[in-house]
């Protein structure tokens, strides 16, 4: 094999990593040459050993690249650098994310946003605008229509998710708070070293970042398609948002909210979750995002949403150890139930029940209103953890007078 | 400035592989191979890995095997130019002030050119590591980058590229020869890619069986072989539980350790018990797997033939 070959053929290597979402730029190529110049090409481990270092970035891509390795440079007895399967025309099995599933209930929203719908119901809303707001902002979730989605879509994409900032341990001035040494000594200099003007320094502050788990399964499907729309909202309106859908397993969604479109990011999450309607076991993802997900999007005290009716066939006993687990790990716990916007509702399901006991707030979320009150809510939030829980609920489950001290909007 | 003698760089992949063996480190292929590209085309070696598989003792073994100082700098949340670069001795100009004021000697343009020079100022490692003026360029270790804010990713994105740095008052100072930099993280967020490019990326996973069976006794000689046998077999079953930490490498040699200081010559259900907690570190953790879990595992440990392969967590 002569050294253009191989050249040539390092090059489409890097290509096709490029295509399955490696980032391979050309100074990396250089590097590849270089290294593999004093390795030399004897080794096969070793220049795989070689390549997986400079190509690959993150842990995500290491699978990519094994995959991508073992098929582009085949260890046959023939030309090592014979013609790779995928420029025949051949599909690599590597090829990034692949579309699996079927979106399920997603399918007629899409038609009508693709038939231009949605934009041509605007004029007719004219003077009873606001009236048709108004009943919109107090229905309930599951008797959306979908042309009523995407209006509601707009009226939420106004709302302000501002949350209480938590104080990083960086510096910056301020009026007031510990003197600044550094700006002290600059600005007194002038003074012949006599301290006239004193500059002080505090703690910057930071935006507190958002954890939403929101449950998929079949009982909350008149609420999940709106609700996405709501996670989708949360995550525009703010930059650190990590999001999980789950039904009987658990799915990191947060990449996919981070579309362009509302469309395409329910789309999208609707495609990478597989148990999309199924059964809901609560305990078992919260299992998987306690063991697997904790140390990675739990940092810097967040607020975590879990959204869900809890109604849950699992272990009560791993819904409550799981439960209290987050609740250590974040700053505030909050439970929105869809099922508390309706007057008759008594969380007497096992889990919610279990779940009542560790959660810091337990509110409604069915309708727009209820969506300004948890805006409201997250704005007011204390800044000392667990400070001001809205209710006592272990005591008061089983009172049915109190039950319902969010729920407004549907009466 | 011509004092700074290059690295004497390892000739081959296996030649540093022995160097670091003679240090007791077990590198595997991989791992050696990563580190020898960043000797040789000079770019910070990336090691990413769960906590406790031995990314800092990387950076320890190839400082000593390089022969060279280590540097360290380990971030935290906050950390900023003050911590990480350099910072001005402040009670020491303030003093410096007042002094020149007694002596009447006070002079404003002098005051400030007095104040601002090198005998004030504290070098942080950063500027340690790029300052140097004679001997070998050391090894920068930045250690748990992904516990550093994003600014500070920024800033050190800038110095890993030209490796100079200007402090305004004191000028540009610039690395004769650029220090060997090993940044390390346990993954707990994402690190930019912007910085990761410029590095070359090893991925760090536990050991199998027989890489930290050799770990142990290069570590803890004192431990019998077959304590030392026991112990990996029983850590490798450990890991394939679904905890919410697994037990790192240096767990193990915690724990090895401390069976060694209570002279256990083998494993037995109550010893495990008893020193669970140098293993797992929560609460949950150490309760689901004391008493009969500890059995059924210590008796799939046991059970395990010298050499006989066993998959290990994913």
């Amino acid at each position: 094999m002569t050294g253009d070959a191989f050249l040539r053929n390092l090059l489409l290597f890097g290509r096709l990593l490029r295509q399955n979402g490696l980032n391979v730029h050309p100074g990396r190529m250089l590097d590849a040459v270089g290294a593999l110049e004093s390795i030399g090409v004897g080794s096969r481990r070793d220049v795989r050993a070689a390549l997986r270092a400079l190509f690959v970035h993150r842990y995500d891509d290491l699978a990519v690249f094994e995959a991508a390795f073992d098929l582009f440079w085949r260890p046959s007895g023939g030309e090592p650098g014979g013609v790779p399967l995928w420029s025949l025309g051949e599909r690599p099995t590597v090829v990034a994310r692949p579309v699996r599933g079927t979106p399920v209930s997603l399918e007629h929203e899409q038609r009508s946003t693709g038939s231009d719908q949605a934009p041509a119901a605007l004029p007719d809303m004219g003077v009873s605008a606001y009236s048709a707001h108004d009943v919109l902002r107090t229905k309930d979730f599951s008797e959306f229509s979908p042309d009523e989605i995407a209006r509601a879509h707009r009226l939420m994409s106004g709302a302000a998710w501002r949350l209480g900032a938590r104080r990083t341990r960086r510096w910056e001035p301020a009026r007031r708070g510990a003197p600044d040494l550094r700006r002290v000594l600059r600005r007194n200099l002038k003074h012949a070293g006599e301290l006239l003007d004193v500059p002080a320094r505090r703690r910057r502050t930071k935006p507190r970042p958002i954890v939403v788990l929101c449950d998929v399964s079949g009982s909350m499907e008149g609420y999940s398609r709106m609700l996405l729309h709501f996670v989708f909202g949360i995550a525009h309106a703010r930059r650190s948002v990590e999001a999980f859908l789950f039904a009987t397993r658990l799915t990191r969604v947060t990449r996919y909210v981070s579309a362009r479109g509302v469309d395409d990011a329910v789309a999208r999450m609707g495609r990478a979750v597989v148990d999309w309607g199924g059964g809901t076991r609560i305990g078992e993802s919260l299992r998987t995002f306690n063991t697997k997900w904790t140390r990675r999007v739990m940092r810097h005290g967040p607020v975590v949403l879990i959204i869900s009716d809890g109604w849950d066939r699992g272990d009560p006993a791993l819904v409550a150890r799981e439960m209290a687990r987050v609740r250590r790990s974040c700053h505030r716990l909050i439970w929105l139930n869809p099922l508390l916007g309706s007057s008759t509702y008594e969380p007497l399901t096992r889990g919610m029940r279990t779940a009542l006991r560790v959660i810091d707030d337990f509110m409604p979320v069915h309708n727009i209103v209820s969506l300004d009150r948890l805006a409201d809510h997250l704005r007011a939030l204390p800044d000392r953890r667990g400070g001001g829980r809205s209710e006592p609920w272990t005591s008061k489950v089983r009172t049915r007078s109190t039950l319902r001290p969010h729920a407004s909007g549907s009466s | 400035m011509a004092g700074v003698r290059a690295l004497a760089l390892p000739e081959s992949i296996d030649e540093l592989q022995q160097q670091l063996a003679r240090q007791h480190y077990v590198a595997d292929r991989a791992l050696s191979v990563s580190a020898y590209l960043a000797l040789k085309l000079k770019r910070p070696l990336f090691l990413e890995g769960e906590a406790g598989v031995g990314k800092t003792e990387v950076a320890k073994a190839l400082a000593a095997a390089l022969g060279t100082e280590l540097i360290r700098l380990q971030c935290y949340e906050g950390l900023d130019i003050n911590h990480a670069v350099y910072e001005w001795n402040y009670p020491r100009q303030l003093l410096e002030i007042r002094l020149l004021e007694a002596a009447h000697a006070i002079d404003r343009q002098a005051a400030a050119r007095q104040l601002f020079t090198e005998e004030f100022l504290i070098k942080r490692p950063l500027l340690r590591a790029l300052e140097r003026t004679g001997g070998q360029p050391p090894l920068l270790l930045i250690d748990e980058i992904d516990r550093a804010d994003e600014e500070f990713e920024g800033y050190l994105l800038e110095l890993l590229s030209d490796f100079q740095i200007t402090i305004p008052e004191l000028g540009t100072i610039k690395a004769v020869e650029p220090p060997v930099v090993v940044i390390t993280s346990n993954r707990t967020r994402e690190v930019h890619d912007a910085l990761k490019r410029r590095c070359l990326y090893c991925w760090i996973d536990y050991p199998d069986f027989d890489k930290e069976y050799q770990i142990v006794t290069a570590k803890v000689p004192q431990a019998s072989e077959q304590l030392a046998r026991q112990v990996t077999a029983f850590v490798q079953e450990l890991r394939t539980e679904d905890l919410y930490k697994a037990a790192g490498v240096s767990e193990t040699l915690d724990w090895t350790a401390a069976l060694v200081t209570m002279n256990a010559d083998a494993l037995d259900p109550a010893t495990v018990d008893e020193t669970l907690g140098i293993l797992l570190k929560h609460q949950e953790d150490i309760q689901a797997v004391r008493g009969e879990r500890v059995q059924t595992l210590l008796g799939r440990a046991l059970m395990r033939q010298p050499g006989t392969p066993r998959e290990t967590r994913p």
